[in-house]
């Protein structure tokens, strides 16, 4: 392996993000490694679909920059920053198909943007791309007739069809049947493995997720609050961390969103 | 002090809000525009707008102009036949329909039709991450959704225009010749006569464009600029007819005083 091979794919240093008055990330550090799964996990809320946005170059930091396989993806001009997407994939929380086009021509929209293929290559290329997520059979289907969980698996086909150097999954988990959620983990984990498509799954869904990545980063209050491998994780010793791989329901981490007081707040009316 | 102080406050945040939002909408239309050049490597884009936005708009834009026209033929022959100026009545219907009806009229119904269509495809394609996800796979949204979209809606409105001021003419025809027994050959002649390429015809389409421009850039950008949420987009659409009417008489008057003002 080359020396390029061992730098992280994505390099994040000092990441100051926020919307409005509200702080998403106050100093966030990160380095995503390359062939591996790298999961991120924090409540909902917290910034994580906003993270991969601003890794996809699709909003600005106010502060800091993020590197995409070398490149500080913030200072790229349109071409440089479009060239450089074509070799990321990503999973949008809703799927983002396109509602006018049917479920083969959503997969075949980037091959027909991005390449010359022939027809014949087209199509064979596209019904591999669904026979991976199992949907093959629904290529004639329209993205409305399609459920929450197959538009997802559709933009999966959709996100690997170029091979990409690397796939961000926002929330792969949600909405998925027992099955195809098992075919998933094993898909995202086959893709990374043989295709050498490394992967940043972003979720809440924490069993699953501790359970294919290599890699977690637990962000909370914009800030990573702790990193490692799940093993690690599950031997944490910050509070933090336990009551959210343990799903409970008091702790450190509040279920509420900053409030006043209950009883002033009801007694103000 | 502290109302008054308050008051300035929230008056100046709305000034720079509208600022900002009017400075977004200029930057979105020179983008819209120079995505020129991916229609003509695209044309079946720009095709495929055209039918969207102009052809589904025939029955209507025709329709009305018929009855406007039939109401101008009422109308004009009451008042012209007081003069003993019946005669007349093809050229008052024409030149009314060319000049001013038939531009202002189809850009107003374009606006309710298309326009409002326009904004709620672009705000939903928003609000379900469409155009995100077309950023994502290397495919700029501008260029690809909203520019043929735009020359879609420039190249319909003088056509549908024309079409609103033939069917027009038609309906004056109908009602003044059909049934008030105005002389067929005086109706045509007259207008052919009197009617003048440069002056009517040429006024009335300047003034089309100039609508198309500015209807399908407010219905495109409102979606664009739209909040991602069920009542935003209802905002949105309903900004965008609001605005476009507005639009659409304030440059009507700044126009016709500019052609036929000296
Ligand atoms: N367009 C926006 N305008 C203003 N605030 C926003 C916008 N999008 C997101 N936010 C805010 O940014 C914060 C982070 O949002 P984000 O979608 O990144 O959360 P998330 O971690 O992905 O949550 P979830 O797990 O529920 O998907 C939220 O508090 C939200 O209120
Ligand atoms: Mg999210």
């Amino acid at each position: 392996m080359s020396v390029q091979d061992e730098t992280p794919l994505v390099k994040i240093r000092n990441l100051h993000f926020s919307r409005g008055n509200k702080v998403i990330f106050d100093g966030v550090d990160m380095d995503i490694p390359r062939r591996k799964v790298t999961a991120i996990m924090g409540p909902s809320g917290t910034g994580k679909t906003t993270l991969l946005k601003l890794i996809g170059g699709q909003l600005r930091p106010e502060q800091g920059t993020v590197e995409v396989d070398g490149e500080d993806i913030h200072s790229l001009n349109t071409k440089a920053l479009y060239k450089l997407r074509m070799r990321m994939g990503m999973l949008f929380q809703s799927g983002a198909l396109l509602t006018d086009i049917s479920v083969f021509e959503n997969v075949a929209y980037p091959l027909r943007e991005h390449t010359d293929l022939s027809s014949s290559m087209l199509r064979k290329l596209v019904l591999m791309k669904l026979e991976a997520v199992g949907l093959r059979g629904a290529r004639d289907m329209m993205p409305s007739e399609l459920s929450g969980g197959m538009a997802r698996r559709v933009a999966l086909a959709r996100a690997i069809a170029l091979d990409p150097m690397m796939i961000m999954y926002d929330e792969p988990f949600t909405g998925q049947d027992p099955i195809s959620m098992g075919v998933l983990v094993k898909l995202i984990r086959s893709l990374n493995d043989a295709a050498h498509i490394s992967s940043i799954v972003v979720s809440h869904d924490v069993q699953e997720t501790l359970e294919i990545a290599d890699q977690v980063f637990v962000i909370s209050n914009g800030k990573v609050v702790e990193s490692g491998s799940p093993n690690e994780l599950a031997v944490s010793k910050l509070d933090w961390t336990q009551q959210f791989v343990k799903g409970l329901p008091d702790g450190p981490v509040p279920f509420h969103y900053p409030a006043d007081d209950l009883n002033e707040d009801l007694l103000n009316s | 002090m502290r109302v008054i102080m308050d008051y300035f406050v929230n008056l100046g945040r709305k000034v720079i809000a509208a600022l900002e939002k009017t400075g977004r909408g200029h930057m979105l239309f020179v983008k819209m525009v120079a995505g020129f050049d991916e229609i003509l490597r695209r044309p079946s884009l720009l095709i495929r707008q055209l039918f969207y936005i102009g052809v589904l708009s025939v029955l209507l834009i025709s329709l009305s102009g018929f009855f406007v026209g039939m109401v101008l033929g009422l109308q004009g022959f009451y008042t012209l036949s007081q003069f003993g100026a019946e005669a007349s009545l093809g050229v008052m219907v024409a030149a009314s329909l060319v000049r001013e009806l038939g531009p202002v009229v189809t850009a107003l119904l374009f606006a309710g039709r298309a326009g409002s269509a326009l904004t709620a495809e672009i705000g939903l394609m928003k609000a379900t991450e469409q155009l995100s996800g077309l950023e994502m796979m290397a495919v700029n949204p501008v260029r690809r959704v909203l520019t043929p979209r735009m020359f879609g809606g420039i190249v319909s409105m003088p056509l549908l225009a024309a079409m609103f001021s033939m069917f027009g003419v038609l309906g004056g025809w109908f009602v003044g010749v059909g049934l008030l027994g105005v002389d067929d050959g005086t109706y045509w002649s007259q207008m052919q006569g009197k009617i003048d390429l440069h002056e009517d015809i040429y006024n009335g389409v300047i003034k089309s464009v100039v609508f198309g421009v500015v209807c399908t850039w407010i219905a495109l950008f409102e979606g664009f600029d739209s909040t991602p949420t069920s009542e935003g987009l209802s905002r949105a659409t309903t900004r965008t007819v609001v605005h476009s009417a507005f639009a659409i008489l304030g440059l009507d008057f700044i126009l016709t005083a500019m052609m036929f003002g000296e």
